[in-house]
Parts: structure tokens; C-alpha cells; sequence
């Protein structure tokens, strides 16, 4: 067991312990923007440690880059996903309450549509 | 070496079981595609750490392929999908 199979561990376990994490916070948290708040740490954070760790262990292959390619795609389009998302559980939930600071309604408000 | 296999696979089997009470009981169709995509994470992360475990490199290729086909569900799925609430109103914030 030498210096990069610790290093492998530590990457692997700390992944698995943000997808559990994420897991009960997806249970837990009340609304729909806590939810997303909880569930996009493990999308790119968990996924990319995983990743590493993997592609630590496979040294030298070819697939490596395949890993790579897996989390490039993955940064680029978790924010899409959460942007959609988020912008639709903006508009059909009442969270105007919950919220310190409201730059969309900010935004939208003196425009031509608003 | 293997306990922090069998500690990761707990871990990652549990998370996926959580996440599926969410998706079951998730009062709206937005929370479902959070959790949804939560599951496919939880699977991507699984799926890396069997490589990891088992030095088995064909499996990389359905990491690429799950990081495109939930990206592409769940961005169809918030774009065409019905709303729950029906709002009488005319909506303040225009597509």
C-alpha cells in the first residue's frame, strides 16, 4: 500500500461521503432550491473526486481520458441543468418570503415585460 | 485496501436508497428531476469506484454516456413537462 493507493482512498471515500451527504439532504431540506442547494455537491464536487481517484488507480491506460472527458462534460453542463431548473422553481413556487435577496423580481421589474 | 472498498460501496448503496425515497415521495415534478439527477450522480460515483476497484476500464464509457443522456433528460424534462400548479393568473416572468 504505498503513497497513490492513500491518496486513491481518501479521493474515493470523501466522494462517497458527499453522495451520502447529498442523499439525505435531498431527503431532508424543505423546498425545492434547498434540495438543488444539496444535490449539485455531489454532481460535480463528488463525481470529479471519484474521478480522480480512478484515474489515479488507472494510471498509465488508455481509458484515462475517457474519465477526463466525464468530467469535463460534466462541469460543462451542471450549471445548464441547474439554471433551467432553478429558474422554474423560481417562477411556480411562492419563495419570495424565504428569500434575503431577490435579484431576479429586481431585474424582470423595470424591463420591458415587466 | 478492501474495507475502504466495501465502506465506499455502503455508503454509495445507501445514498441510492435515500435518494430513491425522493424521488418516489417528491411532491413536485422539479424535485423528482433533482433527485433524479442526484441518482445518476450517485451512479456515475458508483460506477468510478468500481473502476477504480477493479481495474476494469470498459465500464468508463457508460460514465460518458450517463453524464450525456441525464443532461439531455433532465433539460427536456424542465423545458416540455406540464406544470402541477396551474396559476390563473398571468405569469410575472415571461420565458
Amino acid at each position: 500500500m504505498n503513497t497513490l493507493d492513500i491518496v486513491t482512498a481518501v479521493l474515493v471515500l470523501s466522494g462517497s461521503t458527499l453522495a451520502l451527504t447529498a442523499a439525505i439532504g435531498v431527503v431532508r431540506f424543505p423546498d425545492t432550491l434547498s434540495r438543488m442547494h444539496a444535490a449539485t455537491k455531489p454532481q460535480v464536487l463528488g463525481l470529479l473526486l471519484v474521478l480522480m481517484g480512478a484515474a489515479i488507480r488507472l494510471r498509465g491506460n488508455v481509458d484515462v481520458g475517457m474519465l477526463i472527458l466525464t468530467g469535463i462534460f460534466t462541469l460543462i453542463t451542471a450549471p445548464v441543468v441547474a439554471n433551467r431548473v432553478g429558474q422554474l422553481a423560481y417562477r411556480e413556487q411562492n419563495l419570495q418570503d424565504q428569500l434575503t435577496k431577490d435579484e431576479l423580481h429586481e431585474s424582470t421589474q423595470g424591463g420591458p415585460n415587466g | 485496501m478492501s474495507a475502504i472498498w466495501i465502506i465506499s460501496a455502503v455508503m454509495l448503496t445507501a445514498a441510492a436508497i435515500i435518494v430513491m425515497f425522493r424521488i418516489l415521495a417528491g411532491p413536485s415534478t422539479l424535485d423528482r428531476i433533482v433527485a433524479l439527477d442526484t441518482l445518476v450522480a450517485v451512479t456515475m460515483c458508483a460506477i468510478g469506484t468500481w473502476a477504480a476497484f477493479s481495474l476494469d476500464t470498459t465500464v468508463t464509457y457508460a460514465l460518458s454516456a450517463l453524464a450525456l443522456i441525464s443532461f439531455v433528460g433532465s433539460v427536456s424534462v424542465a423545458r416540455f413537462r406540464v406544470p402541477d400548479i396551474r396559476r390563473n393568473r398571468e405569469s410575472r416572468y415571461p420565458r
